[in-house]
């Protein structure tokens, strides 16, 4: 499935060729984990901090989860330099991207 | 001890300047800078005064650790009645002038009355006089820095002043010092420029040397110092990128506040953010982010300096811009960029430049500018108001009309010197001024992040961020995840970030080291530089004592329950993109709580309990 995936700040320059604005459309499996898409453009998963899906938050438990994504949906992914705690346990939950 | 234990006393109207001692019982219970300056501040003025009277106040207040090797220990603040809001005005700044005060030894300076002819403040240590300012009243913050340098023949001087605006009763108009730091809110700038103050400059050689403990105060400073290195937003983030690594993270949450907050995404985020300004223009091959620079004793250094291309249409034929100054910070590019719905990334920077060269508060001028476009568009102002200017969301050209215009107090400029609220009555369009108790909002929409709505209701200068940030446990997760489109459990997030941050404020520190320190990194080096026993929890208490104080003042000044409240527009118009589509800020599910945490009863007020446990 095709969907965005935007990467910020030092993550800028893993995006492949042909990205805009931090942006760049790229074709991932159906089945794919973040972890799986975060390891596809050889993001270092330490540096995959604040992992957003459509704008909403994904903690970082979930990002070995499949079925998280869609096809057309917004993967945007920054480095530690934007955020503190990202795990699941500090609050049962968040508020979907699919709802 | 850390305080200096002196007061600078300066009567404008008799032009005496005296010392008198610190009140250390105050210092005690209300630390420094924000609580004691407003301490001072509440026992000394009405009120109910005119803010722009000789019975206002105008106190330039440092903290214990102002001046001190502390991180971030640069810290000093302007307190006074607002014109702007009519509230209590604690506006805070780095650069270097507070640590050179503490250093001419000097915790506070009470300016008060009015002088007859404008005037400048000259301290030197022990000595400290009036002297006339005729040369460089009607100038800029920067022609005033020049002259005084000049005159004085001290590269090291280092100054405070208003520019034009400030002269001209610009209600936003800031206290900019070191060229381009701000004690930019809520009007303090004009408060000065009643007084026909023009600027304070100051030399210090005399040190700090009165910590009460020197070896631990190194060993909790240095321990300190590496907590803020090792963590990744003050180690990395913020010097790398500033505060404007927030404007691709805030647009993509949903929460950018977008041409006068009709919209909560703006299509040109990415244009006027700091991944943008570290790009080399396609025009020149250069980028507009120039360096970062840090405040004194700052081991953070998030401060942007820029250069606009010199062929931008802003700055062609004008080499008084073709140098570099401060900015742009994520606010200030969201208030003149996102709010107009401009991306020239040069054009706001422009703008940002006036605002430093004469004194005006970016957030409050480009929200402005944002809600006399709306007035605009909608055809309740015309050309004939404007002065034949189109201001359209997304015009460049009109933006940096409007910030010369306002800085120099011509045509337009003088409905824009209002801020919105006054603005937006003038024409009969209220509810277009996205405003609390007259001042205007920052970066964050709360209906995107819901904490922020009762944050913005509750502060006590009005719309702010810096009163109570639960953007940093709403989006960044500091120091704990939430959800930032519930309002469930933000009244407590809201009266904690509330109270900690007064606290911070108080400290003579940036409240940016709260990224990675919490009251217990701040608590040992406080108790190892003063006399007292400071611990975390002390401090805690010394801020929910700040706030009810700040409280009490507004109350006492005329403030209402009914005005913790946001414009209609965010409680009933649904964001339309994003996340919080469809959502409306939910403030009237988290007030009742607040009250009630907060000890007040339900008209707004701190019942006797709370008056008497915080010794009120």
């Amino acid at each position: 499935m095709r969907i965005t995936l935007k990467l910020y700040a030092s993550l800028g320059e893993l995006l492949p060729p042909g990205a805009h604005e931090n942006a760049a459309r790229v074709e991932v499996a159906n089945s794919a984990t973040l972890n799986e898409i975060i390891d596809q453009y050889r993001v270092p998963r330490e540096l995959a901090h604040l992992v957003l899906i459509n704008g909403f938050f994904a903690c970082e438990e979930d990002r070995d989860k499949p079925g998280r994504l869609r096809e057309g949906d917004t993967l945007a992914i920054w480095p530690p330099v934007a955020g503190g705690d990202v795990r699941c346990r500090s609050r049962a939950g968040y508020t979907e991207p699919h709802r | 001890m850390a305080w200096t234990g002196k007061i600078l006393r300066v009567n404008l109207t008799s032009g005496s300047v005296k010392q008198e001692a610190l009140n250390m019982d105050w210092a005690q219970t209300y630390l420094g800078q924000r609580g004691l300056a407003t301490k001072y501040l509440v026992e000394e003025i009405d009120p109910k005064c005119d803010p722009l009277g000789p019975d206002n106040k105008l106190i330039m207040a440092t903290g214990p650790l102002t001046g001190t090797m502390a991180s971030t220990g640069g810290r000093y603040s302007v307190i006074c009645k607002s014109p702007l809001t009519g509230c209590v005005a604690c506006s805070n700044s780095g650069g270097f002038i507070g640590a050179e005060l503490k250093n001419a030894g000097w915790d506070m300076i009470i300016f008060e009355g009015k002088s007859k002819k404008p005037v400048y403040l000259y301290v030197e240590n022990d000595k400290a006089e009036l002297l006339p300012a005729d040369k460089i009243w009607g100038t800029s913050v920067w022609a005033t820095d020049e002259w005084l340098h000049k005159k004085h023949q001290d590269p090291a001087l280092r100054i405070a002043a208003v520019g034009r605006s400030a002269e001209n009763g610009c209600l936003y108009s800031a206290v900019i010092n070191d060229l381009h730091r701000a004690a930019g809110r809520s009007g303090v700038g004009t408060v000065m420029a009643s007084k026909n103050l023009k600027a304070v400059a100051v030399r210090g050689t005399a040190g700090v040397g009165n910590i009460k403990d020197p070896k631990r105060f190194m060993q909790a400073t240095t321990e300190a110092k590496q907590v803020l290195a090792e963590n990744a937003v003050t180690g990395q983030g913020l010097p790398t990128y500033g505060t404007q690594v927030l404007m691709n993270v805030i647009n993509e949450i949903g929460a950018l506040p977008t041409r006068n907050m009709r919209e909560v995404q703006f299509e040109g985020a990415h244009k006027i953010s700091a991944e943008a300004m570290a790009e080399p223009r396609k025009s020149d091959g250069k980028a507009n982010l120039t360096t970062n620079a840090g405040c004194f004793g700052c081991t953070i250094a998030c401060g942007r300096i820029s250069t606009i291309d010199r062929t931008h249409f802003t700055i062609e034929n004008k080499p008084q811009y073709w140098g570099n100054s401060g900015g742009l910070e994520y606010e200030a590019a969201w208030a003149m960029g996102t709010d107009t719905g401009i991306d020239d990334l040069d054009a706001v920077t422009y703008a940002n430049f006036i605002c430093n060269e004469d004194g005006m508060d970016p957030i409050t001028f480009g929200a402005t500018v944002a809600a006399a476009m709306e007035l605009y568009e909608a055809g309740v102002i015309g050309d004939k108001e404007t002065g034949g200017i189109a201001f359209k969301f997304g015009n460049a050209q009109a933006l940096a009309k409007a910030a010369e215009m306002v800085a120099t107090g011509e045509g337009f400029g003088k409905d824009l010197a209002l801020g919105s609220k006054k603005l937006c009555e003038k024409y009969g369009r209220p509810e277009l001024s996205m405003t609390v108790k007259g001042q205007e909002f920052p970066a964050y929409d709360p209906r995107g992040i819901q904490g922020m709505g009762l944050a913005y209701a509750t502060s006590n200068r009005g719309a702010c961020h810096l009163r109570g940030y639960t953007v940093a446990s709403e989006v960044l997760g500091i120091p704990e995840k939430t959800d930032p489109l519930v309002t469930d459990g933000k009244a407590g997030l809201v009266k904690a970030f509330q109270d900690a941050t007064a606290a911070f404020d108080s400290s003579g520190l940036c409240i940016f080291t709260s990224f990675a320190w919490t009251l217990e990194n701040v608590a040992p080096q406080l108790d190892a530089a003063c006399a007292g026993g400071w611990s975390p929890e002390r401090l805690a208490e010394v801020g929910e004592r700040i706030w009810n104080m700040e409280r009490e003042f507004n109350l006492e000044a005329g403030m209402k329950a009914s005005d913790d409240t946001l414009p209609k527009r965010l409680t009933t118009e649904k964001a339309n993109t994003g996340p919080a589509e469809g959502k409306v800020n939910g403030l009237s599910a988290m007030l009742p709580e607040y009250y009630e945490l907060r000890g007040w009863s339900k008209d707004g007020k701190p019942t006797d309990k709370t008056r008497q446990r915080l010794g009120l």
